[in-house]
Order: C-alpha cells, then sequence, then structure tokens
C-alpha cells in the first residue's frame, strides 16, 4: 500500500500518531472503594465516602482491577512488572475530589509490548505498546442544566480504568483505526474492557505531529483529548495534521497543547490552558504501599486466559479451511466465533462458513438483532444445516426454513415437518412427475432433442416446481436426462 | 482529702466496677469541671454533654450487671482530628467549621465499642500543624501549669495540646492524640502528663483527618501510663480500610507495666546531645539515666548519626503529603465555601479564607517541593534520608533495647515568647521528629518539673511493634520520678 | 536555591490559594528562610539509598471485588455547601 501523506503546497508530510488509549477495566467494584463500578446509576448513588474524597477515607487496591490489568497486559504480549506503585497526580478540577488522581506514573504494571493490525490491503504492521498503568476515572461535570452552575455526579469517579500508551508508530488515520478497533476486540476477548465506546469505556487521546517526507526525528507535537470513537479519532488525524502542514508551510510554529476535536465543525481548537496549570506534583501515594504481584499468580491467571483473536484465526483457518478473509470476520467478536464453532464443529465446515457468513448473517441485519440475542441458536443452526447434509431438504427450501426459523423460533425439523418440506427422494415419485411434464409438454421435448439442450433447465425448473420445490435436485437431474433420452 | 478528680483512668475503671461510683457522677463531674474551667482553657473544640450524660446512663446498666467493655463508663476527649459520627469534627479549621462526618473514625470506634464516653472534641493546632497550639482557627488552648514566678499564659504544645491541656486539668480521664512529628509526646511534656506515639501502622488511620499520611499516627494521652496502656490497648489493631495498617496481635500493654528494666539495654544517643540544649533538660535526662541505671537496666552510649537532618527531612516529607492531602478542602463536597465567579475563583478564595497563615504556609511549601523540577532534589531525597534514620534506629536496636532522650529541648514556654521565625517553632520538634520519620514507637513521661515549676518531659524511643519494652521502662521512670504535681489549674482544685 | 515571589505566587496558583501581593511577600521571605534551612540535606550522601516506605512490615493486601459500599446519597451530600438535588454544585465550568 502507498504510504499515507499529506501532499502541501511545498511537498509532501508524513504524519506520526500515538494514542493513549483509556479503557474502563471491567470490575464490579472501583479501584480503591467498595462502590459499584456499573454505569448509569442516579447520580451521585454508585459513591462511597472514599469516592467523595471525604477527611479520613483511605484507598484499598481492588485485586480484582490488578487482575484485569495484568490478563490486558498478557493479551498485548507485554512485559508484566511485578513491582508496580501508585502515585498522587495533583490538580484541581471539580470532578476530582481528592485534588489528585491516584495512577501509575513511574512504576506502571505493564511495560513494552505491541499489537499487531491488518490494513485493508492485507499488509500486516506491529504497533509498539509502551507501557499500561491502572489509574482513577474521574466525576462526570454537567454543564446544560443550570445558567451559571455546573453540577457534580461523582459515580464515575474512582472507577478504574487502564491507560495503555501506544509508541508513535502510527503513520495514517487507517492505522489508528485498524489500531483501535484490534485493541478493543483484544480486551473484549479478554472480558477486561467491554469497549464500549458511547458509555465512554474506552477513549483516546491521541498525539499528532507531522514531518516532511524523508525527515529524522519529530516536530512539535499536539494532544488531542478525550476522542471518543473511533471515526472521530480517524477524522481528526486527517484535520490535525492538515492543520499543522499549513501552519509549518506558511512559516509558522506548532505550539506544544492540549486540543479538542469538535466532530460537528470537522475541526480541533486548542484548550488554551496555561503552561504554568499543569504541574502535576506526581510523588507516591502514601497511602498505599507498592504493589508487588507474585510471578505465580500471573502464571495462574496467563494459564487462564481465552484464546487471543490472532490465535483463534489461526486455528479456524487450519481446523475449518476457512479463508483468511472469512477467519477474519468469523473472529471479529468472540461471540461469533463462538456460534461459528458451535454450528462448524463436527458438521460439514464449509456448509456451515457459507451459511453463517452469507443467510444467517444476512438474516441477523434483517432483523437488527446481534449475534447475542439472535433468534436463531447456534444449536439450531446446526440442526437445520445437518438437514441439507442428510439430504431431508435442499437447499434452497432450507431458505425458506431459516426464515420461518427467525420468525417462529421453532425447530427446523418441526418446521420442515410442519409444512411437510421433507425432501423427495422416491424415484417413482419423481419419475411420474417427470413423465406428466414431458407428456404435456411434447413439442419442447422434441425440440430438446432435435438439439435445443438450453431447455433441460426448464424440465428442471418444471419438475422442481410439480414436487413443490421438494424433490431431490441431484435425482431430478438424473431421472430428466435417463427419460429424455429414452 | 479525697475527690473524684483524684481518679485516674485505671482506678476510676476499678470504683466503676466495685460501684463505688456511677458512671453518671463521674460524666457529670467532669462535665462540670468542663464547664467550670473550659472557657478559660479553652481544650474543648465542641462540648457534647448531653450524649456523654446519655451514654453514661446505659454505662451504669451494663456495669449493673457486671457487663461493658473495659472502658465502660469512663469520660474522655477526642482529638478533633477524628471523625466522629454525627458531631461536628474541624481539625481546629475554618475551612472545616461546620462539618459534620456522617462516620466514625476506627479508632474511635474502637474506644466507643469497649464503652469509652467522649465529652467532646478537643483543640489541636490547624489540621495538626504546629507545636503550640496556637494555630487553632478556634482560639489557642492554655496549658493548666504555670510558672511560679508568673501569670503569663503558657502554650500546651502541639500539636494535640487541648487533648494535653485537658487530660493534665482533670477535665477527662484520657484523651486520644495524633502524632506526626511529636504532637502527642510534646504537649505531653508541656503538660506534664502521659503520651504514646506508637508505631507506625498500630492505630488506623482511617477517619483521621490526615496531615501527612506516612507519618501521621494516633495514640492515648493520659495521666499515666498505665492509663495509656488501657486505652491502646482499645485503640489499636488491624483495620483492613487502612492499606498502611500493620495484621500484628494487640497484646495486653499493661501487663508489661511491671516488667522492670533488669538487664535492658537502654542507649543514649549522643547525636541528641545538640548545641545549646539547656542545662536543665540536660540535668533531667541524666536524672533519667540514673533511675534506669538504679533499677538495674544496663545504659549505653549509641550513635544516630543522621539525627540532625531529622528535621529537616521531616518538614519537606511532612508538608509535601500535606499540600496533597489537603487539596480536597475546595468548597466543594463539604466544609466552607466562599463564592466565586469562577471554579478556580471559588477554590482560591475558599481556601485563602479557610485556611490559617500556618496552614497556608506548609501547603506553598509543600507544593514547591513536589513542582516540577524538585521533587527529586527534595521530596526522594527526603525520603531517602527516612531510610538513614530508620537504618540509624535498626542499628542501635541491635545492642539496645530502648533509647532514652529528653522529649523537647524546653519546657512550656509562654504564648507571647513563640518564636516569630517559623524555623524556631520547628526546633521544638526536634527529639521527637526522629522516631517519627523511622516509624518507630515512642512515648513521654513526665519526668520531674524546671526551675520555674513547669513540667519536663522524658522520651523512649522503641523498636517497631514494642510499645510494651516502652511501657516497662518508661513505667520504672515514672515510679522513680513520683510525678504528683498538680497544674494551678486543675478541676479538683476548688477556685 | 533562590525563592522568589513569582514562584511563592505561582505556587499559590497552584495550590489554589487566594494570596494578596503583601502576603505573597511575606511568605516569600519565611519561605526562602525555610528552603534555605532544609538545603543542609544535601550534605547527606544518598548513593543507593532506596526511599523508606513505611516499616517494612505491613504486607501488601488486595481487597475481594465486591459492591460493599456506595448507595449513600444523603450521606456523600450531607455536608455540601450548595447542593442541587442529587448533585454538587459549582461555577459553571466553561470547556
Amino acid at each position: 500500500m502507498s504510504a499515507y501523506r499529506i501532499t502541501g503546497e511545498t511537498g509532501e508530510w508524513e504524519v506520526i500518531v500515538g494514542l493513549e488509549v483509556h479503557a474502563q477495566i471491567v470490575s464490579q467494584s472501583k479501584l480503591f472503594s467498595g462502590a459499584s463500578a456499573e454505569y448509569g446509576g442516579e447520580p451521585n448513588t454508585h459513591v462511597s465516602l472514599v469516592d467523595a474524597g471525604f477527611p479520613g477515607m483511605l484507598p484499598v487496591l481492588n485485586r480484582e482491577c490488578v487482575a484485569q490489568a495484568v490478563r490486558t497486559g498478557l493479551g498485548l504480549r507485554a512485559q508484566i512488572n511485578l513491582f508496580s506503585r501508585f502515585d498522587r497526580k495533583n490538580y484541581f478540577y471539580a470532578d476530582l475530589p481528592t485534588g489528585y488522581q491516584i495512577s501509575q506514573f513511574e512504576h506502571p504494571i505493564v511495560g513494552k509490548g505491541a499489537v499487531e493490525i491488518e490494513l485493508s490491503d492485507g499488509e500486516v504492521r506491529h504497533i509498539g505498546v509502551t507501557r499500561m498503568h491502572m489509574e482513577q476515572d474521574a466525576g462526570k461535570s454537567i454543564h446544560d442544566q443550570d445558567p451559571t452552575r455546573s453540577f457534580i455526579d461523582l459515580n464515575r469517579a474512582g472507577v478504574a480504568l487502564m491507560e495503555i500508551v501506544s509508541e508513535p508508530d502510527i503513520r495514517s488515520p487507517e492505522e489508528a483505526g485498524a489500531y483501535l478497533r484490534k485493541l478493543r476486540q483484544i480486551l473484549r476477548y479478554l472480558g477486561t474492557c467491554d469497549g464500549n465506546m458511547e458509555e465512554g469505556s474506552m477513549r483516546a487521546d491521541v498525539n499528532v505531529s507531522v514531518r516532511r517526507e524523508g525527515e529524522e526525528g519529530y516536530r512539535t507535537r499536539c494532544e488531542i483529548k478525550n476522542v471518543n470513537s473511533v471515526r472521530f479519532v480517524m477524522q481528526a488525524i486527517e484535520v490535525e495534521a492538515q492543520r499543522q502542514v499549513d501552519i509549518w508551510e506558511s512559516g509558522g510554529e506548532i505550539d506544544q497543547e492540549t486540543r479538542l476535536f469538535d466532530h460537528v465543525k470537522s475541526e480541533t481548537r486548542s484548550l488554551r490552558t496555561k503552561e504554568d496549570a499543569h504541574d502535576y506534583r506526581y510523588f507516591p501515594e502514601p497511602d498505599l504501599l507498592p504493589l508487588v504481584i507474585e510471578q505465580s499468580w500471573v502464571d495462574e491467571l496467563k494459564a487462564a486466559l481465552p484464546e487471543l483473536p490472532e490465535d483463534k484465526r489461526a486455528r479456524l483457518e487450519k481446523e475449518y479451511g476457512v479463508s483468511r478473509y472469512e477467519s477474519g470476520v468469523l473472529t471479529a467478536e468472540q461471540s461469533v466465533a463462538d456460534f461459528y464453532e458451535t454450528v462448524a464443529r463436527g458438521a460439514d465446515a464449509r456448509l456451515a462458513t457459507n451459511w453463517i457468513l452469507g443467510d444467517f448473517f444476512a438474516a441477523l441485519n434483517r432483523t437488527g438483532r446481534s449475534i447475542e440475542d439472535s433468534p436463531v441458536s447456534a444449536e439450531a443452526l446446526r440442526e437445520l444445516l445437518a438437514l441439507i447434509s442428510d439430504s431431508t431438504i435442499n437447499g434452497k427450501i432450507a431458505k425458506e426454513v431459516l426464515e420461518d426459523m427467525v420468525e417462529t423460533g421453532e425447530r427446523a425439523s418441526v418446521i420442515v415437518d410442519r409444512k411437510g418440506l421433507r425432501q423427495v427422494t422416491d424415484t417413482g415419485a419423481i419419475e411420474a412427475a417427470i413423465n406428466d411434464i414431458l407428456a404435456a409438454n411434447a413439442d419442447k421435448v422434441a425440440e430438446y432433442k432435435s438439439g435445443k439442450d438450453k431447455l433441460f433447465g426448464f424440465f428442471v425448473g418444471q419438475t422442481m416446481k410439480a414436487m413443490k420445490g421438494k424433490a431431490n435436485p441431484a435425482m431430478v437431474n438424473e431421472l430428466l436426462k435417463k427419460l429424455l433420452a429414452s | 482529702m479525697s475527690s473524684i478528680f483524684d481518679y485516674t483512668l485505671a482506678s476510676a475503671r476499678e470504683a466503676l466496677r466495685t460501684r463505688k461510683i456511677s458512671a453518671v457522677e463521674l460524666v457529670d463531674a467532669h462535665i462540670e469541671a468542663i464547664e467550670r474551667l473550659d472557657d478559660g482553657l479553652n481544650s474543648f473544640i465542641t462540648r457534647t454533654p448531653e450524649q456523654a450524660r446519655l451514654a453514661a446512663k446505659e454505662a451504669d446498666a451494663l456495669l449493673a450487671k457486671g457487663e461493658g467493655g473495659s472502658l465502660c463508663g469512663l469520660p474522655i476527649g477526642i482529638k478533633d482530628l477524628f471523625a466522629t459520627e454525627g458531631v461536628r469534627t474541624t481539625a481546629a479549621s475554618k475551612i472545616l467549621g461546620n462539618f459534620v462526618p456522617p462516620y466514625e473514625s476506627t479508632v474511635t470506634a474502637n474506644l466507643k465499642r469497649d464503652g469509652a464516653i467522649s465529652l467532646g472534641k478537643l483543640n489541636l493546632d490547624e489540621f495538626a500543624m504546629g507545636s503550640t497550639n496556637l494555630t487553632s482557627a478556634f482560639g489557642g488552648v492554655e496549658n493548666p501549669w504555670k510558672r511560679r514566678d508568673s501569670d503569663a499564659k503558657l502554650v500546651p504544645g502541639g500539636s494535640s495540646g487541648g487533648s494535653a491541656a485537658a487530660v493534665a486539668a482533670g477535665l477527662v480521664l484520657g484523651a486520644t492524640g495524633t502524632d506526626t512529628g511529636g504532637s502527642i509526646r510534646q504537649p505531653a511534656a508541656f503538660c506534664g502528663i502521659a503520651g504514646i506515639k506508637p508505631t507506625y501502622g498500630r492505630c488506623s488511620r482511617f477517619g483521621t483527618i490526615a496531615f501527612a499520611s506516612s507519618l501521621d499516627q494516633a495514640g492515648p494521652m493520659a495521666r499515666n501510663l498505665q492509663d495509656c496502656a488501657i486505652l491502646l490497648e482499645s485503640m489499636a489493631g488491624f483495620d483492613p480500610k487502612d492499606s498502611t495498617s500493620v495484621n500484628r496481635p494487640v497484646p495486653h500493654y499493661e501487663a508489661a507495666l511491671g516488667r522492670g528494666v533488669k538487664g535492658l539495654k537502654v542507649g543514649i544517643p549522643k547525636e541528641y546531645r545538640i548545641d545549646g540544649l539547656p542545662a536543665e533538660i540536660e540535668a533531667i535526662w541524666q536524672q533519667g539515666i540514673n533511675w534506669l541505671k538504679e533499677a538495674g537496666a544496663e545504659v549505653v552510649d549509641i550513635s544516630l548519626p543522621h539525627t540532625k537532618y531529622g528535621l529537616p527531612a521531616y518538614y519537606i516529607a511532612a508538608l509535601a503529603e500535606a499540600s496533597s492531602n489537603l487539596a480536597r478542602y475546595d468548597g466543594v463536597r463539604f466544609g466552607e465555601r466562599v463564592k466565586g465567579e469562577s471554579l478556580d475563583a471559588l477554590y482560591e478564595a475558599t481556601r485563602a479564607a479557610g485556611f490559617g497563615d500556618e496552614v497556608k504556609r506548609r501547603i506553598l511549601l509543600g507544593t514547591y517541593v513536589l513542582s516540577s523540577g524538585y521533587y527529586d532534589a527534595y521530596y526522594l531525597r527526603a525520603q531517602k534520608v527516612r531510610t538513614l534514620l530508620q537504618r540509624d534506629f535498626l542499628k542501635a536496636y541491635e545492642t539496645v533495647d530502648v533509647i532514652l532522650a529528653p522529649t523537647a529541648p524546653s519546657g512550656a514556654f509562654a504564648w507571647d515568647e513563640k518564636p516569630t521565625d517559623p524555623v524556631q517553632v520547628y526546633l521544638n520538634d526536634v527529639f521527637t521528629v526522629p522516631a517519627s520519620m523511622a516509624g518507630v514507637p515512642a512515648l513521654s513521661v513526665p519526668a520531674g518539673l524546671d526551675s520555674r515549676g513547669v513540667p519536663l518531659g522524658l522520651q523512649l524511643i522503641g523498636r517497631f511493634f514494642d510499645e510494651e519494652t516502652l511501657l516497662a521502662a518508661g513505667s520504672v521512670l515514672e515510679k522513680a520520678a513520683s510525678f504528683t504535681h498538680r497544674p494551678t489549674i486543675h478541676a479538683g482544685v476548688s477556685a | 536555591m533562590s525563592l522568589d515571589a513569582k514562584t511563592v505566587a505561582k505556587m499559590a496558583r497552584l495550590a489554589r490559594v487566594g494570596l494578596s501581593d503583601e502576603q505573597v511577600h511575606t511568605y516569600q521571605k519565611e519561605m526562602q528562610g525555610i528552603i534555605g534551612w532544609v538545603d543542609q540535606l544535601n550534605e547527606v550522601d544518598v548513593t543507593d539509598v532506596p526511599p523508606m516506605i513505611g516499616t517494612g512490615l505491613a504486607q501488601p493486601r488486595l481487597r475481594d471485588d465486591q459492591v460493599t459500599d456506595g448507595n449513600c446519597r444523603e450521606k456523600v451530600l450531607s455536608n455540601a455547601p450548595d447542593r442541587e438535588g442529587p448533585f454538587y454544585t459549582v461555577p459553571k465550568v466553561v470547556e
């Protein structure tokens, strides 16, 4: 694939992107308190006095959040640091109750790793992961309820986040999109983050800079904060890179600053924060001991890790003979892969692949359902396909049966029996039908015999119609040939 | 002459159990004494007589059945740094002037569980920052002691000055204190009472308003070490809500009091003989050495080479942590708010009006030592110096069991003798800070009076979690000193 | 190290403590004195010395992942100087 370039007045520019992804850890309770970490809830109900920063309240670390961070690190094939530590990041904000965020600044729990991405042209790239650490989320400020005041809801305050920092290895909006989607896929497979960007479970800070083609080193970068969809990340990179190119080319300078992406206007704009407003005064959190974990625990977590997307993909290709493209679609979501395997295991894998990627997905689309609430279970679909394989019904009838299954939720065999769709394999019955048709179409038989071979299809159609579609197609063909030849 | 105010915590406990006195009588007498004396002393910020009387009635009911915890019916005071559910908790700061916690600190919950009755919340330096109790937003506390030759108001020391004054004046039988760099031991010495700063991690910090998290430790203050031992046994213990709390069984401290010091090795740190140490302090220290020797201890000269760096390292560590711990007082979720046009204006106005000068100075300094470029030079270096201080002690404990030193470089001084230079004020803590920095336990017992009639204390510093040896040695000092003097202002002295 | 008035003003801004010019001046002198005094720590050789972590006797502890707290909105809001229904309030923040 040709590299992504921005063509300016004075030449070609390359885009350099690094992403800091904040992913909410799946857990019952918060990182340092026993309040619920569930999304939503009435304002200020998922809040303990610890989360609200009351005097004398102290943090106690959640074991499951640590386990989730370790699982994620393992999933990113990254180094797990047995010694890590929490620091305080000090700053004032309305939704930060204690005046500091507890975060792992100097000693993160996860070190270097990598994410493999695949681009639309099949090219595979590795995007480096610099580090990953745990930290607390902040609360929410609500600005549109009152003319002079903002309202504060602390339900999110203290929920556990993972911050996954990439190397500046990303070179195009497409790569950024692929990286985010891949990361999301891995986290969802691991069950460590639900990846729900609408609910803010995943959001990204995007670091963008540009440089002339062939230039060494990096120019000043800008950080676009809190972008909450893959599409917006891609758009933000595009417009921000263009903005920077325009400034450099007109002889200007880029200020290192924080910016916001406005998707309505499709532009980024400066947050205009004063430089000295950011001095986070990190120091080790004295209310917590350093986090020391055992290698044996890491090994245990590793042994219990689910199969990761790449591994699953390779296995599906090997075990079920699916193509690279098909394996990509089938493993995009763990639930799809599970569904597929339930259907394909011990069945005609090719038939299962074709049906799932074809008629079954079409049925889901049509009904607006997802695989999780599919009206047809994997077991039910497997039964349907088995009916094809053992010639109980033919493919055409099977499509009709699937539609009925979607509508009624009934089992395939029940529908086949109720509607009398069982395929006719009785030679006598098919022969009788053929003989009737040949007798009624003597002229066409004559034409066929004089060389008009195309008419064979006509006889097939007429026979199937007479048999209400239930005749075994292979037998119809065979008997037609025999009777027309006589 | 025998009055209700002659009771110690231990003897009152006995009198309650044998029904020689009722909890209601005991509590009423102390409430009356507070009403009589405390408008002057100002040792209480908040008095809770109604709750106390109710609790006393309940205590009597339990005692009548032969039930009730180890502290059942005993009136005490709570430093106003411990959150008490439903009772205003101020940290002696304007910014928490009307703060009523919907929760109870673990230490006070433990005391309540064992039946202690709180008569109210005791004054302190604002956010426990000070060694004079003059920085309280609710006014300074008067030391119940006076010099023989003068009527000048003396400071009770700090930060637990209200606790020390109330105990010394007989207004309560015991009190809670907190010690960050000497805040239990120094006021105990200034007011002629006993006080223990336990090992860091011995008492839970949950629900205690933080000054410096890595140093803060709650402890008991009372008229003698037996009373302190009784209180500590109740206050101490593992708390899963405090990640720095240590999971070790709590010993029966009272049992250690009579162990004696025969064969015990007592270290005398040469670095504590600082330049300009007053002769009277030197003399009382020597007296302590002699007492322990006479009781059979072996006295050994030791060196704690990093002692002189204890104080500056302490101020860096404590102020850095304080600047962060006090960020939550922003006028949004609790506490006093001063309105502002913008969020930052609200913060700045609230904190400008809510904090006193000393607290502001410490927040600014703490902010400075953590600010970019200075973390390594100040905070990190201070924490490394702490390691060296700790190693000094650990090395000393290879040869000695306990260390004897003065508690403070002077006795109580007058309100108007407080130096204007903050550094001079900080020097009050020079002998108490090293143990705080190292996390080791220490106590102070009254040892005598100086030439002007003001009490002086001696300090014992022990091994991690070896409060028992401290109590054994302290008890020997206590007996030898037979400190029976009473302050000028005392509940048992009728006006 | 010199601690000038500008630095003091900056620290006051970082710490959100409103100070008058006069106060900045007073604090500058006091803070300068204290910082000068603590600078004696530079005499200490701390090569290869790790920072202290408590008594070293506390065991790292992890909590079970259970919802044991929260659902106490009235407590959470009980001391709010200005509340609006279920919310804390601040002057309007413009983003």
